[in-house]
């Protein structure tokens, strides 16, 4: 039980006033960031973090988590009163929510969202703090070959396992590798794909892409649509909140179910999406009476809910026990982590145990707190959405453009913003996934370091990532990954399984 | 219940028509993307060849790496383009219809010229005139209400980060002229 005694430590590092606050303003932008349409999670914490750049570690990184937390409980406020969901991963949670709030029964359906969520991001901290620190200390034994061939694995994984069109998963992870390693070489200090431009000897920074790609894009995205909305108002008494509090133990079979899908595609790169999608279906198909859900039945609400805060928040398991990222949110924090000067990886847990102990106690406390303030709070979020678009854009613009400047202060940063805001624009709309992008350009000079150190290493054959009983497991489960589409296929066509995808009878 | 009547009602009248014409359909679009990703692979890929992407006495050398992932990037956008050659007879499914790209390009012209005021005037200025000239011209929206929440949300971001966090922007004649 060393990680109770640890876990204590971290709240005695939060438990000051500055980290309460900064917490505090951390949840209340996120709440913001995740009602506000054209922001979302990704661009809401990537356009704040050059306000942490002059913060210790440790209150950046709870002020970031908690507008990451905020901005997934803002996304149920807007799903459930106006029908519109406020990120992708609320998307399901319009199903029931919004039938319950035009039969009078918003105060119970926020309720039930905000109470589900607590219940996901609960669960999924309680492995990280009893999972993350055996991971991370049974890493420490990995070498470059290990290490590779984990980057490896979630590479393939995006590719096998996704569910866009295979060749454009790999092209959006390719680009990122590519663009990842231009500048100096960190190995030989040359300079690579530079062209003789001094602005691309710094390489392209990884923050500066994401506020394009999700910013930028996403307010281009927004605008395509109609943004006239109607929705129900509502103000939310403890009577409601006790009355679904008390009900709560009739669907811990819902809670837990959705919470374990959650845990599970949070941690490997399913997402908090995809999480939300399958709470909602298995509730269902599980269900006496399938045919009431989509009409405002309260586990339409909680499924979804705590799958997608369950995904939402183990996403942070691999980024702190591996440094890797479990999600696009995560990949982010882990840019931040560079940033302030830490070395994202296993040896965080050793090197610097009052910045993870105080951020796995700022997901216990940011969670509680979270959960008071959008219970109380929900009308005057509610409210912002009278606010016109119009005068949002230009204002996330703005905000995008001192984010991506403030990096390294350059001005080509704020050209290469609009470039990748274009391009996250095109892609989005031609179905190429931006999430494998965002990760391999995080991820792009620490695995090719990897791989080069183990090729010196081994002089030059491939058959180091065979060369032992664990890296040999995690490479063969790499490429199994890789083809696990067509190796589905084949399983299904000698009747061994069902098959995804299977097209033989 | 709690619930109280009062309904939050938000218009917009400056919405997309939803029976406006395609403008171009996004089998093309793809058609387009791939043509420019294999551009792309092939001229990183003879840049990291020259750069040196075999092997020498001490291991792979700088170019070995993204030389592969060129070659990788090239071979999937190949592929993309053939699909959708093949897909671009039977599939007509529209990329942007004319009032969306009129509403993408309101928003997109602006933020350039954003960007260009930016380089020349600073950010601070050009903040205030993107806010206030977007409010007014796109959103129809009062001219004092626009000129107020430009400048006050110009003025809240100099202090936060100007003042309080000393993260300094891109600077113009103005603020040359004010002495910061």
């Amino acid at each position: 039980m060393e990680a109770l005694g640890l876990l204590l430590h971290g709240f005695a590092v939060l438990l000051t006033w500055k980290t309460l606050v900064l917490m505090m303003v951390g949840l209340v932008l996120g709440i913001f960031v995740g009602v506000l349409p054209g922001l979302g999670g990704p661009n809401g914490v990537a356009i704040l973090l050059p306000l942490t750049f002059t913060m210790d570690p440790t209150s950046a990184i709870v002020m970031l988590s908690c507008i990451y937390w905020g901005a997934l409980f803002g996304g149920a406020i807007t799903s459930i009163l106006f029908n519109i969901p406020g990120e992708a991963w609320s998307v399901a949670t319009t199903f029931d929510g919004y039938p319950m709030a035009q039969q009078g029964r918003a105060a119970e359906a926020l309720t039930a969202a905000f109470t589900s969520s607590f219940v996901g991001s609960l669960v999924a901290v309680l492995l990280i703090t009893f999972l993350a620190p055996m991971i991370s200390s049974f890493a420490l034994k990995f070498g470059p070959p290990e290490f590779f061939a984990v980057y490896l694995l979630t590479f393939c994984s995006f590719v096998g396992l996704g569910r866009e069109a295979k060749h454009k998963t790999v092209i959006s992870m390719s680009l990122g590798l590519l663009l990842a390693g231009i500048g100096m070489d960190t190995v030989s200090g040359s300079l690579r794909m530079t062209f003789g431009s001094p602005e691309l000897l710094r390489g392209i920074n990884f923050l500066v892409a994401v506020i394009g790609l999700f910013g930028i894009s996403e307010i281009l995205l927004t605008m395509e649509e109609r943004l006239a909305l109607r929705g129900h108002a509502a103000g939310i008494s403890l009577r409601v909140v006790l009355g679904v509090w008390k009900d709560l133990p009739k669907y811990w079979v819902t809670l837990l179910r959705s919470s374990f899908v959650g845990c599970w595609l949070g941690i490997t790169p399913g997402g908090a999406i995809a999480a939300s999608f399958m709470g909602y279906n298995l509730a269902k198909r599980f269900a006496k009476d399938p045919e009431s859900f989509g009409k405002g039945r309260i586990e339409g609400v909680f499924a979804p809910e705590t799958a997608a805060h369950a995904s939402g928040t183990s996403a942070l398991l691999p980024m702190l026990a591996l440094g890797i990222p479990g999600s696009g949110t995560a990949a982010i924090l882990l840019g931040g982590l560079m940033v302030w000067g830490l070395n994202p990886g296993p040896l965080l847990f050793v090197e610097h145990k009052d910045f993870v102990w105080g951020l796995i106690a700022s997901m216990y406390l940011g969670n509680v707190v979270g959960l008071v303030l959008v219970l109380t709070t929900v009308p005057i979020f509610a409210s912002i959405l009278r606010v016109p678009f119009a005068a949002v854009a230009p204002m996330i613009v703005v905000s995008c453009a001192i984010g991506a400047y403030a990096i390294q202060n350059a001005m080509f940063d704020i050209w290469l913003m609009l470039g990748f805001g274009v391009v996250g624009y095109v892609f989005k709309k031609i179905g190429i996934p931006l999430a494998p992008f965002t990760l391999a350009l995080v991820l792009g000079n620490r695995a090719e370091d990897a791989f080069r150190l183990s090729m010196i290493g081994s002089g030059g054959t491939l058959k180091v990532f065979w060369s032992n009983g664990l890296v040999g497991s995690i490479t063969t489960l790499a490429i199994l990954l890789l083809f696990w589409p067509v190796i589905d296929n084949l399983l299904a066509r000698v009747g061994l399984t069902h098959g995804t995808r299977a097209t033989s009878s | 219940m709690s619930q109280t009547d009062i309904e939050i009602v938000v218009e917009d009248p400056t919405a997309p028509e939803d029976d406006s014409p395609s403008v171009v359909s996004s089998g093309t679009i793809e058609i387009v993307v791939s043509l420019l990703l294999l551009a792309l692979a092939v001229t990183l890929g003879f840049d990291n060849w020259r750069t040196g992407a075999s092997w020498d006495a001490t291991g792979p050398e700088p170019g070995y790496f993204p030389f592969y992932l060129s070659v990788i990037l090239a071979g999937a956008s190949l592929y993309g383009l053939i699909a959708a050659l093949l897909a671009r007879r039977t599939s007509s499914a529209t990329f942007v219809t004319r009032a969306q790209g009129r509403r993408v390009l309101a928003v997109f012209v602006p933020t350039l010229l954003f960007c260009l005021a930016t380089q020349f005037l600073g950010l601070y200025v050009a903040s205030f005139l993107l806010i206030a000239g977007f409010m007014r011209l796109v959103g129809r929206i009062a001219l004092w209400k626009s000129l107020l929440t430009a400048f006050a949300f110009t003025a809240i971001m100099f202090v936060t980060f100007d003042v309080a966090f000393d993260v300094i922007m891109p600077k113009g004649p103005l603020e040359a002229a004010l002495g910061r």
